[in-house]
């Protein structure tokens, strides 16, 4: 029972945190905070639905694989998304606060 | 619940579809095909067909995807522009269109236990298998051991692409390992990347043998493998990649696993059985079964790992001596 | 159970957005950040779906599916970096682009 609801509380936050998630990756103004918005429902609310859903086996061999899944998007989302900002810096994309500077100087 | 999450899939399904007409990029066209064939095997897992949505995932988002991008580096980004208007084709696509839908007409309805096609061979299947075979994964069963002809020429199909890709392309020569390439910059990448690659084949090993109990088989397997060691070549360069897994060895691993499998069905007729009959390869028929359906699997696996893998070798061996001045 | 639906219906919303943001990006950057992200749901999705409709069989293609679309993006890259500086993406507005 109490796994129950903890169950279900972890679950909430993780529909939550994805939720907002796509909505910054909407409505946020350029690449970078979109990348951030991204990582957030791309960490912990796979974090929170993963628990939420071991606490609902009988931590037997599903539980393991849903560890293996955890550990696994843990490990390769974060990645992927540092290389992706990274590969858009590189590409000569800039963050807000610098297109606004170079705008400026060309303003004077 | 099912219904409602079909028709929210096959919409979005459809909704890609028409993008990918519609952008010239092909770049962009790719990675929605990425993203078009998730939601195709979300489907087939919403339909309950757990092997089907298994290969699906593992060839057309993963492999087809890296392959496509490698074509891409080959030929180019952008889709060449047709100005003539084609009003005939369209005129008989529309028409043929209009014919099948008015074929389906005629169809038994969808999904009724009573269609002649679930009448067929597939109460006997579900009947006798667990008798005959003896395997929890009924898949598997009709796969290895009732359809054993079909799948060695599929087997047999997939050698003749990977020989068809060298003979076109050739495969990149192992002693020319004097460029460096692969993503140097990305340090993280390189380090959770070695923490990774190691994961990717021991889950293709638990699929390889436990296609008998689960979804997956050799097929899948294969391609798992396949995909790591291609994750390890995007990441630390080709010249590195054909060092560990050199492509002459490919050669001979894709006939192997070959050989293997209709070597399973040569044996069995000196045992006194038909070709691919496993029953006489054990004193006991359902051990036999077992015993036939882990070799053949074994040989489908090896024989699917080698040829993806020598075909992004011949793809990303062109691409680097185009690339590379 | 009712508790599974909803997060299958909130994890399908976000898969939804994340479709759109891929299919109609400012940046090509964009556009691989939504394939990522419809990738990562996908793999949730597939692991409720198979608690929901109660065959955990499922979880081995989330597997398979976390496994593979890491290796699509790192090839999306890796590729990207190819041919970067060649081309430029135009079907989209790219007014937050400099290069």
């Amino acid at each position: 029972m109490i796994l129950e609801t903890l169950s279900i509380i972890f679950l909430v936050l993780g529909a939550f945190f994805s939720i907002t998630g796509a909505i910054g990756l909407f409505r946020f103004p350029d690449f970078f905070t979109r990348v951030h918005a991204a990582s957030i429902t791309d960490s912990i609310a796979t974090l929170l639905i993963i628990i939420g859903l071991i606490l609902r086996t009988d931590f037997g061999l599903i539980a393991v694989k849903l560890l293996f899944i955890l550990i696994f998007l843990l490990l390769t989302s974060p990645t992927a998304s540092h290389a992706l900002a990274k590969s858009a810096r590189h590409g000569g994309l800039l963050t807000m606060a610098e297109t606004r500077d170079d705008k400026n100087k060309e303003a004077h | 619940m099912a219904v409602f999450i079909d028709l929210m899939l096959l919409g979005m399904l459809a909704i890609t579809a028409l993008r990918v007409i519609f952008l010239k990029d092909l770049f962009a066209v790719v990675m929605l095909f990425g993203i078009y064939s998730f939601l195709s095997a979300l489907i087939f897992v919403n339909l309950d067909a757990v092997d089907v949505a298994f290969t699906e995932a593992a060839v057309g988002a993963g492999i087809s995807t890296v392959l496509m991008l490698g074509t891409l580096a080959l030929t180019g980004r952008k889709e060449k522009t047709n100005n003539h208007k084609s009003w005939l084709p369209l005129l008989v696509v529309v028409a043929t269109g209009a014919a099948l839908i008015y074929g389906t007409l005629d169809m038994p309805p969808f999904g009724d236990p009573n269609n002649p096609a679930q009448q067929h061979v597939a109460p006997r299947y579900i009947q006798d298998s667990p008798q005959e075979v003896g395997l929890p994964n009924m898949v598997t069963s009709v796969l290895a051991s009732y359809r054993g002809f079909d799948t060695l020429g599929e087997t047999a199909v997939v050698f003749a692409a990977a020989i068809g890709v060298f003979s076109l392309l050739g495969l990149p020569k192992r002693d020319r390992a004097a460029i460096e390439s692969g993503l140097k910059s990305h340090l993280v990448l390189r380090v959770v990347a070695k923490l990774i690659i190691p994961l990717i084949l021991l889950f293709a090993l638990y699929v390889q043998f436990h296609g008998d109990y689960g979804p997956g088989g050799g097929f899948q397997a294969g391609v798992i493998a396949a995909a790591a060691i291609i994750l390890y070549a995007l990441v630390f360069g080709l010249p590195l990649a054909t060092h560990v897994l050199q492509p002459s060895l490919l050669k001979v691993l894709a006939a192997l696993g070959v050989l293997i499998y209709a070597g399973t069905g040569v044996v069995s007729l000196f045992l006194g059985g038909n070709f691919l009959d496993y029953n006489v390869l054990a004193s006991d028929p359902i051990a036999g079964q077992h015993l036939g359906i882990i070799i053949i699997e074994l040989g489908v696996g090896i024989t699917v790992f080698a040829a993806m893998l020598a075909i992004f070798y011949a793809f990303a061996g062109q691409a680097e001596r185009k690339n590379i001045p | 159970m009712l508790i599974l639906a909803a997060t299958c219906i909130a994890i399908l919303s976000v898969m939804i957005l994340a479709l759109a943001r891929a299919l109609k990006a400012d940046t090509v950057y964009d556009r691989i950040l939504g394939v990522n992200m419809f990738g990562t749901k996908t793999v949730l999705f597939i692991a409720v779906i198979g608690f929901f409709s109660g065959r955990p069989d499922f979880l081995d293609i989330a597997i398979v599916y976390a496994l593979i679309n890491f290796i699509g993006m790192i090839a999306v890259l890796r590729f990207f970096e190819y041919t970067a500086a060649e081309e430029q993406e135009d079907d989209t507005a790219k007014e937050d682009r400099t290069s």
